[in-house]
């Protein structure tokens, strides 16, 4: 959690929920009591030992925590510079950094009595891990997914149906993550009495960029321990992909008052930064979108523009609040990686690692390719392999132009 | 007096509900739309809300959703907005106008220079679905240096602790939301609008208007043998899609000739 230290740049939001300009509660009146509630229901929660006792057990047990942090020495010799180590979210139970948040906000819904569990996915990875979830605890889920994403990510459609969700295809807009959100959120106003809504990142209407933070912080927690054991000291740098920005959220956090390690957040270029893409700091602006103010792209009109990445889980044309924020007071330093850049580094990860990381986790190490070799070899290097890619290899066999994969 | 102060007022002298006309500007194209909304007032609406189009109308139901993508393929942008109410200005000064939307394009466009612009234009009020009181101020204020309305929404679910919280802050009148759910979809039933329209006057001299849900003369009427204005939005804009102004005028008065006789 966040020290309540002077100048800490870990003690946002604010009571009402603004990390700055950004954040706060920008919600229809019929959902405003319910998120009031869930602020209140969550706030009651993390000071409960009983609630931070079954999240660390299921976290240990069911999920597989700690993650290792490895030193990837072939990747580090390849690139000749930085001493690289992963942080294995991939490793996690599902397969991705997505469940320490599921694993969170599912007991905080029990809490609340609630019966049914809404959710919003583009990768599917948040789909599934919040369907394995509702599956452990007996809930029923229902998952609002894009039909273009529902196309691209077919095994994480039916591993959800395995798991009892309903999976429910979104036909607005151009079917993406943004329009499964849109949707997930009209499906709560309609069932608030029953209905959680469990948001897979670290974005929408307070307290959720905060509380999904919290949850996802084990990540970053985790990594000062490793790496504190395994080299006596702090990361020099760290590396993570966002498209709303949970696995970096997540990382970043524990760190950002430790002034000596460098952080740096990849956002999806897409095309090219000057085409189609979904790296909503880089070409983007303040705005208004699902419950809270962030960088959003959009047109001069304020109408949302679709995002494109490679990547179903990066395609999002915002991004959590708190990013926007770290952004405003340079403590990180974002940039961005190619949908050619992403699948250059999947390729030689896969290769030289035997590790097949998620797309969305490609862009991370597509950034890690141009910062490591100019840097010293005593330099520690973290990127963040937030998910596995095996979701990923239809989409990459035709990229790449090759059969094998239906 | 403003325009929907004096208009409710009038309506109450004749012992009679507002019927409130809900249309998205541009849709289904720039000149139709400005068609339909310069006949609204002769066809019986009493006042208008006018939708502001945005990409993602998280709390629209498909109606409405498709709606503003029509206007948005037409071309429509916040400025045309504005300048659909100057034009209907020139030939009604009494109509009262609210626009209804979502604020990222208001806040993109500049709160403070938004209020001029609409008070300019012959904009009365506003209603922005996704800035509750918590986010309203920054709105809100210039607004009412311009002398427009912010109207805010109630719904089932503000309960008797959070009524004076949104009611504070409210001015023209205030919205009920019927239902739980995005515009276009079911109804509530005539005695849960009395018990909401009671609890909500308990709180507040306002008038109360109510929307969502409502498509049919007869259950507008129910709504106005009750509150104080009955709000159509998505049976009227599943006319506009059909591109005839005189048929969406023709459903309008059908609508008016049953708020008109709710009380008698």
């Amino acid at each position: 959690m966040a020290d309540p230290i002077k100048n800490s740049l870990r003690s946002g939001p604010d009571a009402s929920g603004h990390f700055g300009i950004f954040g706060g509660r920008f919600v229809a009146e019929t959902l405003m009591p319910l998120i009031l509630s869930v602020e209140k229901a969550y706030g009651e929660a993390r000071n409960d030992p009983s609630f931070t006792a079954e999240l660390s057990n299921l976290l240990t047990h069911y999920v597989g925590r700690p993650s290792p942090l490895y030193h990837a020495s072939r990747l580090s010799a390849h690139w000749g510079g930085a001493k690289i180590y992963l942080k294995r979210e991939d490793l996690n139970h599902t397969g991705a950094h997505k469940i320490n948040n599921c694993m969170g906000q599912i007991l905080l819904a029990k809490r609340m009595g609630k019966k049914r569990i809404i959710a919003e996915t583009g990768a599917g990875q948040h789909g599934v891990a919040t369907a394995t979830a509702c599956a452990l605890m007996g809930l029923d889920c229902c998952i609002f997914m894009g039909c273009t994403d529902i196309e691209r990510q077919a095994p994480n459609v039916y591993r959800m149906k395995l798991l009892g969700a309903e999976v429910r295809p979104v036909t607005a807009g151009a079917g993406t993550l943004k329009d499964a959100m849109n949707e997930a959120l009209r499906d709560w106003v309609a069932r608030v009495d029953d209905t959680y809504y469990l948001i897979g990142t670290v974005a929408g209407p307070h307290p959720y960029p905060a509380m999904v933070r919290d949850f996802q912080c084990v990540i970053g927690d985790e990594t000062r321990a490793q790496m504190l054991a395994q080299e006596g000291r702090l990361p020099d740098s760290l590396v993570a992909c966002i498209g709303g920005g949970s696995n970096a959220m997540g990382l970043f956090h524990p760190f950002l008052d430790e002034t000596s390690v460098a952080i740096y957040g990849v956002e999806a270029a897409g095309h090219g930064l000057d085409k189609l893409h979904a790296a909503s700091l880089a070409g983007g602006r303040p705005g208004v979108l699902h419950g809270n103010r962030t960088y959003l792209l959009m047109n001069d009109d304020g109408q949302i523009e679709e995002g494109h990445s490679i990547s179903a889980g990066l395609d999002y044309p915002g991004i959590g609040p708190e990013h926007s924020w770290l952004k405003e007071n340079g403590r990180v330093t974002y940039v961005s990686a190619t949908d050619e850049e992403a699948l250059d580094a999947f390729g030689l990860v896969t290769r030289l690692e035997g590790i097949i990381p998620a797309l969305e986790s490609a862009h991370a190490f597509a950034y890690a390719q141009r910062l490591a070799p100019s840097l010293a070899k005593d330099h520690l290097m973290v990127v963040n392999l937030s998910g596995r890619g095996d979701k990923d290899i239809a989409t990459v066999a035709k990229f790449r132009g090759e059969g094998g994969v239906s | 007096m403003s325009r929907l102060s004096q208009r409710f007022a009038d309506l109450k002298a004749q012992n009679r509900a507002a019927l409130v006309v809900f249309t998205s500007a541009g849709d289904p194209g720039l000149e139709t739309s400005q068609a339909i909304l310069n006949g609204l007032p002769k066809a019986g609406a009493d006042i208008i809300e006018l939708g502001m189009p945005f990409t993602d109308a998280m709390a629209d139901g498909p109606a409405i959703q498709q709606a503003s993508k029509r206007a948005l393929e037409a071309g429509m942008t916040l400025k045309g907005v504005l300048g659909m109410v100057e034009t209907f200005r020139k030939q009604d000064a009494k109509t009262p106008i609210v626009l209804m939307g979502y604020y990222n394009p208001v806040y993109i466009y500049g709160p403070e220079r938004f209020a001029q612009d609409a008070a300019k234009a012959g904009v009365d009020g506003m209603i922005i679905v996704d800035l509750p009181p918590e986010e309203a101020d920054e709105l809100l204020v210039p607004l009412s240096r311009s002398g427009i309305d912010f109207i805010f929404l109630t719904a089932p679910t503000t309960d008797e602790a959070r009524l004076p919280v949104v009611l504070t802050k409210a001015s023209g009148f205030v919205y009920y939301v019927s239902i739980t759910g995005i515009t276009g979809t079911v109804s509530a039933s005539e005695e849960a609008i009395e018990q909401a329209v009671r609890r909500i006057r308990s709180f507040t001299p306002l008038p109360v208007a109510v929307g969502f849900g409502i498509r049919t003369p007869e259950q507008a009427a129910a709504v106005a043998r009750h509150a104080d204005a009955a709000v159509v939005g998505s049976a009227v804009v599943e006319k506009v899609a059909r591109g005839d102004a005189a048929l969406v005028h023709a459903f309008v008065a059908e609508l008016a000739k049953g708020v008109r006789t709710a009380r008698q």
